[in-house]
């Protein structure tokens, strides 16, 4: 689960790590509001970012500079409603705008060849990771936490040293290390990001100083730790959710909603994928990726024919099904009823085998089902059933 | 012999009391698996599976006075790592984990446990392991499999079947069928897998069966390169059409800064001589074209 920015920084101050003060605003006059705050507290200007998952919200436009209260309340006017990526800005977050010395990059993921935490980190930063990686991957230095301890100061200081911090920088590094690596731990997150991790000139009485801060904060959480912090729920964002994805969640299936034409419902990811793959294969397009999971009951059934349905680009129907855990004649009783229940006639190939596959075949028989002996069979007459649709 | 699990296998089911477990332990002993415990923590003394199968309070007496050597988990997520731990601790030697949904972080020390004790985890989130004709683990259905010489290796469940399925109807029997699990840290790679196939004597082919995500296809491809020239081997990797940043399913499958895609590993397997079959019905066919004699 993705979570927003100013979340991310919720969690990242409650860890104790170095996040300067920010409001979440949702109109041009909070926004307003907001920036006087600041610009009394002493900024110089403030910044006004837009709150959304995508990624690249800065190239379009999306998070802006301003030296007053009025023209913060401009930005934010601009900004709120702006569409980016296809995402419609709902929120923007205000803060002060630093005055930057130099970028750093902090990043601690889930390492799956190493089977390790692994945080990394880059004199690289306030650019896009990706392309650092891309073009010069020597300048990114990474340092394995120990499984069983965690990340050691130790393993936090040489990553400092490795990006060419010294004193007294070197020590707030090392804290925001093992902070980040607490935030992940807190959470179950399988990504915790800071960039840029900046250093600021403050002046300390009377005396200008360096400090290390986080300016932004990207945090995903592994959908498997959900279930045991329920009080990270309210931060997925609804609104950046397309609908079928929480009608999914409530009947436990996996749903991705692509842009083709024919609804696929599989049991297994791998399978599912698979589908998808030979659709593509045949010359058709999936409007989806949909696991019904193991042992899916005939009332998922009828649900995720729903989903599917409620896409109106979907011309073609293909059910594919390898019976383990999962029954086919369960799957062939819903896949009755929700016939039975349909607002519109879509034309559907299903293919039913393994457990319970005689049964399935003779309901489907009766009910005068179009079937399929083989995947390929499957995928080539979905493909056919949509292409005869679109004539 | 066949790998992992075989003749020899004596096995305990932790959690046999359970819906998951009494009913694949049922199906386990129907294919002549030797189920010789159980474990469930308070009912110790008791018998499951129609008082056939002694059930233990831990572990560590199901190995004492039942000599267990194997253990399959199905146990759900919130005590599965703690069960894989017990089992370390008590010395099995293989153990197969069917639980799906645990926390990545949870995993971490647990296979860090598991390699320091010298033990074999496989999953979680698997579908297990089977021997045709000598043990089935896990939830594999039986009556895909036939026995043969061909090693099969897979992150995925259902796909699984399906390509064993193909195969079995082409005539082309399985020495062992693992199921790797389709999560980010799992205990046995497919890299373990092939090494393990490469000095089984009664493995002479090998399919391979990836999806989207991570790296695992393209360094078992590397060892394929070095070691196993010489061995027919085909391939299906599954997501070819899946769309970045998405995670499909399994916690494993999902595209992040452009790498993990599919057409990264076919090309690295292709480059290492194996060949990759577009559906998984083809890999009978690719496996005969790469020299393998059933």
């Amino acid at each position: 689960m993705k979570i927003q920015e100013a979340d991310a920084k919720s969690l990242m101050l409650a860890q104790g790590l170095p996040v300067p003060p920010w409001e979440v605003a949702r109109t041009p006059d909070e926004v307003r509001a907001a920036a006087q705050q600041f610009f009394a507290h002493g900024a110089a200007k403030v910044v006004v970012k837009a709150q959304v998952l995508v990624g690249g919200r800065g190239k379009a436009g999306g998070v802006k500079l301003a030296s007053s209260q009025e023209e913060a309340a401009e930005i934010g006017a601009r900004i709120l409603g702006m569409d980016i990526k296809g995402i419609t800005v709902r929120k923007v977050l205000v803060t002060t705008a630093a005055e930057i010395v130099r970028e750093y990059y902090l990043g601690a993921i889930i390492d799956r060849a190493s089977r390790r935490v692994v945080l990394m980190a880059s004199a690289e930063g306030g650019v896009e990771i990706e392309e650092v990686a891309r073009l010069n991957p020597g300048a990114i230095h990474r340092v394995e936490a120990e499984p069983m301890l965690g990340l050691l100061a130790f393993q936090a200081r040489s990553l400092g040293l490795a990006i060419g911090l010294r004193d007294p920088l070197l020590n707030q590094f090392v804290a925001i290390a093992q902070g980040l690596f607490a935030t992940m731990k807190a959470n179950d997150a399988d990504l915790v990001e800071v960039n840029p991790l900046a250093v600021v000139a403050e002046t300390v009485g009377g005396e200008p100083q360096a400090k290390l801060v986080c300016l932004d904060a990207k945090i995903t959480i592994d959908d498997s730790g959900l279930p045991r912090h329920r009080e990270l729920e309210p931060l997925r964002d609804l609104d950046e959710e397309d609908p079928a994805d929480a009608k999914a969640r409530k009947l436990g299936i996996n749903f991705i909603h692509l842009d083709g034409s024919i609804g696929c419902m599989v049991n297994g990811a791998g399978l599912a994928m698979t589908t998808m793959d030979l659709v593509n294969h045949y010359g058709g397009e999936p409007a989806n990726f949909l696991d019904v999971g193991g042992g899916a009951r005939r009332e998922t059934v009828r649900g995720a024919m729903e989903l599917i349905l409620a896409d109106p680009k979907v011309s073609a129907i293909l059910v594919n099904i390898f019976g383990g855990i999962t029954r086919g004649d369960e799957v062939a009783a819903g896949l009755i009823e929700a016939r039975a229940q349909q607002v519109r006639e879509v034309p559907m190939v299903v293919r039913i085998v393994g457990t319970n596959a005689a049964e399935a075949a003779r309901l489907l028989q009766e009910a005068r089902f179009e079937t399929a002996v083989s995947l390929d069979e499957a995928a080539e007459k979905a493909v056919a059933l949509a292409k005869g649709a679109a004539r | 012999m066949s790998i992992l699990v075989g003749s020899e296998t004596r096995l305990v089911v932790q959690g046999i009391t359970g819906r998951e477990g009494e009913f694949h332990t049922r199906a386990a002993i129907a294919y002549g698996t030797k189920v010789v415990a159980g474990t469930r923590p308070g009912k110790g003394g008791q018998m499951a599976i129609d008082g056939t199968v002694p059930i233990f309070d831990t572990v560590h007496e199901a190995v004492k006075q039942a000599g267990a050597n194997s253990s399959v988990i199905y146990i759900p997520a919130s005590g599965a790592p703690d069960a894989i731990l017990e089992a370390v601790d008590a010395g099995i030697g293989t153990i197969v984990c069917i639980t799906e949904g645990i926390p990545a972080l949870d995993m971490i020390p647990v296979v860090e446990a598991v390699r320091r004790a010298g033990a074999r985890l496989i999953g979680p989130n698997c579908p297990g392991v089977t021997s045709p004709g000598r043990a089935k683990v896990g939830i594999i259905p039986a009556s895909i499999h036939k026995p043969g010489r061909v090693g099969v290796v897979s992150r995925s469940g259902t796909l699984t079947y399906e390509a064993v399925q193909a195969m079995t109807d082409a005539g082309i029997g399985q020495s062992t069928c693992v199921g790797i699990g389709g999560d980010p840290i799992i205990g046995t790679t497919f890299l373990d897998v092939l090494q393990m196939f490469h000095d089984d004597p009664d493995t002479d082919a090998i399919v391979m069966i990836g999806e989207i995500g991570g790296s695992a296809e393209e360094a078992a491809a590397a060892y394929a390169a070095a070691n196993l020239q010489g061995v027919p081997m085909a391939a299906f990797i599954a997501g070819r059409t899946a769309p970045p940043g998405r995670r499909m399913g399994h916690a494993g499958a999902i595209i992040s800064g452009g790498s993990g895609t599919a057409a990264e590993k076919i090309a690295a397997l292709q480059a290492a001589g194996v060949r990759v079959a577009d559906s998984p019905t083809q890999l009978p066919k690719l496996l005969i074209e790469a020299g393998y004699r059933p």
